[in-house]
């Protein structure tokens, strides 16, 4: 299979080391402090853009990341991101933070998708996190693919291997700790990804040089996006409590410990 | 009252320390970032700087300074680096990262560029090619051994140590035969060398012991040449201990070819185009200005882990969650509070210093290799000749800054003697202001930590911080030799010039911004001035100018003061650009008002302790040197009680500080291990 080309979604989300508070921002949740909080590239888009970059490597194809967030702290997260791997970046200006619309998200990302110069959607792979360190609802990229008519989809993916004939295997995560081994027919199709194999590449300042020739005027060019959805209200937001309740037991199965988390949570 | 919303992060230092428009050193802060809170934090957590031989653990940070493109930093991009221009200001934000979790890395990645340095300034072309270009990590399918090297100057004690001015290490010459290049025989005893563990090449300095060879030089040693490359014993120093190095000892034969810059022969002579002291004196004329900046990252670094330190004091107990004193620990006490923003404002005043120095040298880089080239086309040459001519354009500069300050310099040599007389000055005060006070209020934040903050395991080793802050008032020219380089540089017009303009300037700024303490530097100022010029005009009882070469404890003393004020300058124009850029940026412009604010108080409380730190120093020199009070009127005493009445207010400011401390939100945990 030659020159596949893979379009990854990727978010960025405020570095989870930091505090991050829900307050009121106007109508609508936000952090404290936003703005003012570093940001990272959402590290399960972050485990979809490494295993793109080797894909593409593989097909000399294209890779492209598509991502939806305030210009300043794109800029902020391509000073790293741009030094793993050569993409060209597709942006639109938003707002980020993990309270907006996760359908409004990708209207715009597909209506980026959809703008890509040349792009051959029935050549190319749609790849994105298969969760998101955000508020993640899990839904965008399954979206994004069905506004696109990609109706091949994998979630939770650990591997991907190409065939000549451009067909494809996947490993999906399923419970139990198991995968799912799934054979497609070819592109298009959907990859949300879990974390793959890949280690996150070094740092290559030259290769983020090269990106960045390109990476500057794309975030320049960034247009304003509009996630805004009047029908969509947060009653509550808030962080998940940390409760612990400690036992020691050293007298009973693996299935008796289930039984006793599944009873539990049946009690909540 | 404002607030201070967060530490404040990449967005507003960009802005700041002005490298906001250059994507290549914010993507370059990123990559060093990396290293030195992943692989470099690791090591310190697990105890590698307990040892003084060089581990695998230590050598591991070799691989990771090479794939992170800190090893090419230095290079241009004709020898394989990726940085146009001039690299000084990259370089100081390279240590700057590295240091914030441990100075010896960053030294050790420093001491690699030092060795080249030599090459870099003077040396062939050839050498140029061979080391910088070997000395970039090979490239993925590229087959070759990649130089590292050492920098070959400090030598056993006792006797010669690091007077640049003589050398034990000698060279002679062991073969020459007709029509064919001599061979040097290269005795060398170094002490203290860093890399030594793992270089591949040395760069000597030696002296001649052979009639053949006249004066002094330095040589290029490469492990494999015939002799000796004996790497010695390491030297068993107490910090720095991520860095390697040894004491080796060198006897070996090389080509001439390898005496950097090249030779001629004149009557049987060899000649080398440099010795080695033309040689140092343009790498230390900069070098230095990273390695105060190491001890600023050092100030800073320690103002998170003092917060969290100081704010969960006293969780854990059987304390209400809600009560001020779970909430705040140590933070309800003021005295913790505003030590704590004293030395985060000394170490935004070294980081400013530090960093408007580099910058400077980024500037005064091609200024130099432009006037090299006018004097040699005007058939000017080296030495006297030169000092001459430059004595003359000292004088245009001079004009110049008194007539029109702001007017555009059109001769590039009036520019260049300008921006040079400022390097002269900027570049011994930043090694010696901040590693000495540095090193000082290193003290203060350990201290500030309790018992926590002399243990291995203290968050953000500030004990470890403390300690190497000593190594870097000493290396690459210790204190006292900073001080020697100031009495004569700041005493120079063109300099003595541009400060008069700054105090007009500030004089001018105080107007509408007086929030921040512009006044009471402007007074410091003024009394280190007409200190200054009194003491070069007058003489002691015993008819002896009070200022001169001899009388240190006049001349050094006026060089601590004026480092003093400097650095609160410069803290104040990084507050100033902060002001004024800050608006255009989207991430910085909402809560810019509080990082201003709160900025503004720590420029006033550093200025504030600068001037004092002047007056006290000045008062005992003016007052001091005679037994009565001088006849020619008492000029200070004047300016002594202005200063008293400038710092109005400043206590408030500490108290705004401290109250914003308090609130500041910080991240859950220290982004590197302990």
């Amino acid at each position: 299979m030659t020159n596949l080309n893979v379009v990854v979604c990727a978010g960025i989300v405020p570095d989870p080391l930091q505090t991050l508070d829900p307050v009121q921002t106007g109508e609508k949740p936000g952090l404290r402090n936003e703005m003012m909080l570093p940001h990272v590239l959402d590290p399960w888009a972050g485990h979809a853009l490494y295993e793109a970059a080797e894909l593409v490597k593989e097909t000399g194809g294209k890779l492209y990341v598509v991502s939806i967030g305030p210009k300043a702290k794109l800029q902020q997260v391509m000073m790293t991101i741009a030094q793993k791997v050569p993409f060209q970046l597709i942006a639109a200006d938003a707002a980020a933070g993990g309270f907006s619309d996760s359908k409004q998200i990708a209207v715009q990302l597909a209506e980026l998708v959809k703008q890509i110069d040349g792009l051959d959607l029935s050549n190319t792979l749609l790849f994105g996190g298969w969760e998101s360190a955000s508020r993640g609802a899990g839904t965008t990229l399954q979206m994004v693919g069905e506004i696109l008519g990609v109706t091949d989809q994998f979630q939770g993916v650990d591997k991907i291997s190409l065939n000549d004939d451009g067909s494809f295997k996947v490993l999906e995560r399923i419970e139990g700790g198991k995968h799912l081994h799934s054979s497609c027919s070819g592109a298009p199709a959907v990859l949300g990804w879990a974390t793959g194999y890949l280690p996150e590449p070094p740092n290559n300042p030259q290769i983020g040089m090269t990106n960045m020739r390109t990476i500057m005027p794309a975030l320049q060019q960034a247009k304003p996006a509009d996630l805004e959805n009047p029908e969509l209200t947060f009653t509550a937001v808030e962080l998940p409590k940390q409760k612990r309740d400690t036992k020691i037991v050293k007298d009973i199965s693996a299935d008796e410990i289930a039984q006793e988390i599944i009873d539990w949570i049946k009690s909540k | 009252m404002y607030t201070l919303a967060t530490l404040p992060g990449d967005d507003i230092r960009s802005i700041m320390w002005r490298f906001a428009d250059r994507f290549e050193l914010q993507m370059l802060v990123q990559s060093v970032r990396a290293v030195a809170r992943g692989p470099v934090a690791r090591a310190v957590a697990e105890g590698a700087r307990n040892s003084h031989e060089w581990t695998t653990k230590k050598s591991q940070l070799l691989k990771a300074f090479d794939e992170s493109g800190i090893t090419a930093v230095f290079m241009d991009p004709e020898y394989g680096g990726f940085i146009e221009g001039p690299k000084n200001f990259a370089l100081a934000l390279t240590a700057y990262e590295l240091s914030w979790v441990d100075a010896g890395a960053a030294t050790g990645s420093l001491a690699g560029n030092l060795a080249l340095e030599p090459i870099h300034e003077r040396g062939t072309e050839e050498q140029k090619r061979t080391y910088m270009g070997g000395a970039v990590p090979p490239q993925q399918g590229e087959d070759r051994i990649q130089y590292r090297g050492a920098f070959g100057l400090t030598e056993p004690l006792p006797y010669v140590g690091v007077e640049t001015g003589m050398l034990g290490g000698k060279v002679r010459v062991a073969d020459w035969s007709a029509d064919k290049e001599p061979v040097l025989q290269v005795e060398k005893r170094g002490r203290f060398i860093t890399n030594m563990d793992f270089a591949n090449f040395v760069c000597v300095a030696v002296e001649s012991d052979d009639d053949r060879i006249k004066g002094s030089c330095m040589i290029i040693l490469e492990e494999t040449d015939p002799g000796t490359f004996d790497r010695g014993a390491p030297t068993l120093k107490l910090v720095h201990q991520l860095s390697s190095t040894r004491d080796p000892v060198f006897n070996m034969k090389v080509p001439a070819s390898r005496i950097i810059g090249g030779y001629t022969v004149k009557d049987g002579v060899i000649l080398p185009n440099f010795s080695h002291a033309e040689i140092i004196d343009p790498v230390f004329k900069h070098t230095r200005v990273t390695v105060g900046l190491m001890t600023a990252a050092k100030l800073v670094s320690a103002v998170e882990p003092v917060i969290r330190y100081q704010r969960g004091r006293f969780r854990g107990g059987s304390l209400e969650p809600e009560s001020p004193r779970y909430k705040l620990g140590i933070q309800q006490k003021e005295d913790a509070l505003h030590r704590t923003a004293a030395v985060w404002a000394a170490g935004e005043a070294a980081s400013s210093l530090g960093f408007a120095a580099a910058r400077l040298f980024d500037e005064l880089d091609p200024m130099e290799k432009e006037k090299e080239k006018y004097f040699r086309e005007q058939g000017i040459n080296k030495g006297r000749a030169e000092f001459k001519a430059l004595m003359k354009i000292q004088q245009d500069a001079v004009n110049h800054l008194e007539n029109d300050d702001d007017a555009p310099i059109g001769d590039p040599m009036i520019q260049y003697v300008i921006t040079d007389s400022l390097a002269n000055v900027l570049c011994p005060a930043t090694k010696l202001w901040n590693t000495g006070e540095g090193a000082t209020v290193m003290r203060e934040a350990v201290s500030l930590m309790g018992g926590y903050g002399i243990t291995e395991d203290c968050p953000g080793f500030l004990g470890q911080k403390w300690m190497d802050s000593q190594l870097e008032a000493t290396y690459e020219g210790p204190e006292a030799v900073q001080r020697r380089q100031l009495s004569i540089t700041m005493t120079n017009k063109v300099f003595l010039t541009q400060f008069g303009n700054w105090i007009q300037r500030l004089e001018n700024l105080s107007l509408t911004h007086s929030d921040m303490g512009i006044k009471s530097l402007v007074s410091g100022m003024k009394i280190w001035l007409e200190t200054l010029d009194y003491l070069q005009t007058h003489r002691d009882e015993n008819n002896t100018k009070l200022y001169s070469s001899s009388r240190q404890g006049v001349t050094f003393a006026m060089a601590d003061a004026l480092c003093w004020l400097l650095s609160s300058y410069y803290q104040m124009e990084d507050v100033l650009q902060l002001l004024q850029k800050g608006p255009e940026n989207a991430a910085v412009a909402p809560n810019l008002e509080g990082y201003v604010a709160f900025f503004k108080d720590l420029c006033f409380i550093q200025a504030s302790r600068a001037a004092h730190q002047v007056a006290q120093i000045c008062s005992e020199l003016y007052y001091g040197s005679a037994s009565t009070l001088p006849e020619s009127g008492d000029i200070l005493t004047p300016l002594l009680q202005e200063l008293n009445a400038n710092i109005a207010g400043v206590h408030l400011a500490k108290d705004r500080a401290a109250e914003a401390l308090t609130m500041v939100m910080i991240p859950e945990a220290l982004d590197y291990p302990q």
